[in-house]
């Protein structure tokens, strides 16, 4: 039988998964700041407190690091916790607990042991709130292995992966862009997972591959629109999972297309963009390459906080048809 | 105010310390068995290291075996306990195999983390010891954690977190307390004060004079007891897991102890005096005052006492020689464990 599909928000997605995760697994359990009564900074746990109650939809103190090893301690001890961060660049105030302890457990106890944890980080700029609540960390967990990183970019992906970031033995880091939370887009009712490890194609082309990760898979796709009506065939890769990225869909693409461009928020040196790249250079993809590879992403430097200079610092839509125009016609 | 224990002196009404009121002699036996079985698996651990069997470092709690055993003494098997970098006598204290844990030093796939642990990460959850901890302070939220989870399973069980006199410092130490104290927590702290994180005194790093104060931040009860004797360890740890079982919250445990040795195998001593330790090792140390109150009391005489250090003895030697005898993990293994593989 074939759910039926509503048009939910981003936020309203990830409130339903973790709704259904709840009915379905006393286990699972949301810790957080102001995620009760309050609803959550972005109102995503919004009412679920009247439902679940406090023991389930628990408020902490304002203590990331000690809350983030809470959730961990919990996790190891039978429970499923989700801990969502206010904003993902609190992330560094817990680091500790998520690089040394959630990630390494399992491995540095030679298997005795999973941490079923999922955390949430409320991610990217666009919102003015500067430099301290804009940031896109998602290569920083990226780089650690033993965690699993995740950047759904529509509502329907958001449902899915949740789900099967909650039902994974493993910590999960999802990563979720303020922006998209009130992006609306049809999600099927009920249960279903969206695979973590999988990347999307959300239009095929001939001439590009894009890549791109949340927020940025919109704005490619809306460059590819633009690109049409010059003859540019784009395809757009949604990325999705940062960690374990996933090869094959993304080299079968440029194979197909011999040109790439990958665009994201994190800031461009070092980011999720070098690590595409690379992927491409040391396959075989590379020998069916017409041209260098390109990559947008995050200007070097924090969020500003005037939203002109804000804009300026994440790549935008008029950059990507750029970037792809000079990349199809040779200008590169 | 941190309160102080009673000092092993009969309290009114009884002739005898704790101890020796609510164990039997089985009990009392054992647990000199496990503070022999601790001093001779640390003292065992340094000859391999020194022997070369043992790479890295290792932190060894000598002199603290009576803080380590009295604490784990009112523990069930279910019970859960985090431990730390100086975790060898925690593990042994909550019924670790010895010739697992050397096993795992020597980075056998035998070893309990199937070598890929080593000293700092040493853990049995079969027996509920969650792990060492490589990072000061870093167990301590996760077993807050693990007695949140006691909690909501309704499962009865109660978390022991172990951690140092240097872990008092760091922000886990104080935002776990009070989300334990909030949440009014199955948990016991116990801080093992050995008076210096590495170098630094705690009289030269810490604000209060006795760490126990800090319970008073997070109402709860701060109980400040001699580590170095068995009853007064094991009668303060007792009530503490009896409040904590009861529900009525979470404990401070401030166990005045010492380590003979360095901090790690780097330490030259440089911080403390030859005199200074000496006046430990010789006056407070905690097996010496043990078998001294046993023999006073009549429990125990030196024979017998003899055959349970014998027996002990024998049981190292033979983990010695089955950590030494375990094949070595395959380096095409690299990345097993790093994600739990599909079943």
């Amino acid at each position: 039988m074939v759910a039926r599909l509503r048009e939910l928000s981003y936020a309203q997605a990830i409130q339903e998964a973790m709704a259904l995760a709840m009915e379905a697994d006393e286990r699972v359990f949301l810790m957080g700041e102001d995620i009760g009564v309050y609803g959550g900074a972005f109102q995503v746990t919004g009412d679920l407190v009247n439902r679940f109650g406090e023991e389930r939809v628990m408020d902490t103190p304002i203590s990331e690091l000690g809350g983030a090893g809470v959730a961990v301690g919990a996790a190891v001890t039978g429970m499923r916790p989700i801990f969502e961060f206010q904003f993902s660049d609190f992330a560094t105030l817990a680091m500790e607990q998520i690089v040394n302890q959630a990630a390494k457990m399992r491995f540095m106890l030679g298997g005795a042991v999973s941490v079923p944890v999922v955390m949430r980080f409320p991610a990217g700029s666009g919102t003015g709130a500067a430099a301290q609540h804009s940031q896109s960390l998602e290569a920083w967990l990226g780089h650690v292995p033993g965690l699993k990183v995740i950047q759904p970019a529509t509502p329907h992906d958001a449902k899915g992966m949740l789900l099967a970031a909650i039902e994974d033995p493993d910590p999960v880091m999802i990563f979720e862009h303020k922006l998209l939370y009130k992006m609306k887009g049809s999600v099927p009712e009920g249960h279903y997972t969206v695979p973590i490890g999988k990347a999307e194609i959300r239009r095929e082309g001939r001439y590009l591959t894009v890549v791109a990760t949340s927020i940025m898979v919109h704005k490619a796709l809306e460059a590819a629109k633009a690109l049409e009506g010059e003859g540019i065939d784009v395809e757009v890769v949604d990325l999705r999972t940062v960690r374990p990225m996933d090869r094959e869909t993304v080299i079968d693409s440029v194979k197909k297309t011999s040109r790439l461009l990958t665009v994201y928020e994190g800031v461009k040196t070092l980011g999720i963009g070098a690590e595409v790249s690379a992927m491409i250079a040391e396959s075989d993809a590379f020998d069916f390459l017409d041209a260098p590879i390109v990559r947008l992403g995050g200007a070097e430097t924090p969020i500003p906080y005037n939203p002109e200079l804000e804009r300026a610092t994440v790549p935008q839509v008029p950059d990507i048809v750029a970037a792809a125009r000079d990349l199809v016609r040779g200008a590169r | 105010m941190a309160t102080r224990a009673s000092a092993g002196a009969a309290e009114a009404g009884a002739n005898l310390p704790f101890l020796y009121r609510h164990h039997d002699k089985d009990a009392l036996k054992e647990a000199l068995y496990k503070m022999h079985l601790i001093r001779l698996f640390e003292e065992g651990a340094e000859e391999s290291y020194m022997r070369g069997l043992i790479h890295g470092t290792m932190h060894l709690s000598i002199g603290q075996e009576a803080s380590a055993v009295g604490i784990c003494l009112p523990l069930t098997d279910d019970d859960q306990i985090t431990s730390t970098h100086r975790g060898h006598g925690h593990s042994i204290a909550k019924g670790a195999d010895v010739a697992r844990m050397f096993a795992e030093f020597f980075g056998k796939t035998t070893g309990y983390c199937r070598g890929r642990g080593g000293s700092m990460h040493i853990a049995d959850v079969s027996k509920g010891n969650l792990g060492a901890n490589g990072i000061v302070g870093g167990g301590i939220p996760i077993a807050v954690g693990a007695a949140l989870s006691a909690k909501q399973l309704k499962n009865c069980k109660v978390v022991v977190c172990f951690f140092g006199d240097g872990a008092n410092n760091e922000g886990a130490f104080h935002e776990a307390l009070n989300m334990a104290a909030i949440w009014k927590l199955p948990v016991v702290f116990v801080c093992e004060n050995n008076q210096y994180g590495m170098s630094t005194s705690a009289e030269r790093s810490t604000a209060v004079k006795d760490i126990a104060e800090r319970a008073a931040a997070y109402s709860m009860p701060g109980v400040i007891v001699n580590g170095n004797v068995l009853s007064d360890v094991a009668e303060a740890s007792h009530q503490a897991v009896q409040r904590a079982r009861a529900g009525e919250g979470p404990t401070l445990i401030e166990s005045k102890t010492y380590r003979y040795r360095g901090h790690s195998k780097s330490d030259r001593n440089r911080y403390r005096t030859k005199d200074e330790i000496e006046d430990w090792m010789t006056n407070r140390d905690p097996i010496a005052l043990y078998e001294a109150e046993l023999k006073a009391l009549g429990i125990f005489g030196q024979d017998e006492i003899d055959v349970v250090r014998a027996a002990a003895a024998k049981e190292i030697a033979a983990g010695i020689e089955f950590a030494k005898e375990s094949p070595s993990p395959e380096t095409t293994d690299l990345e097993q464990y790093v994600y739990t593989e599909p079943a």
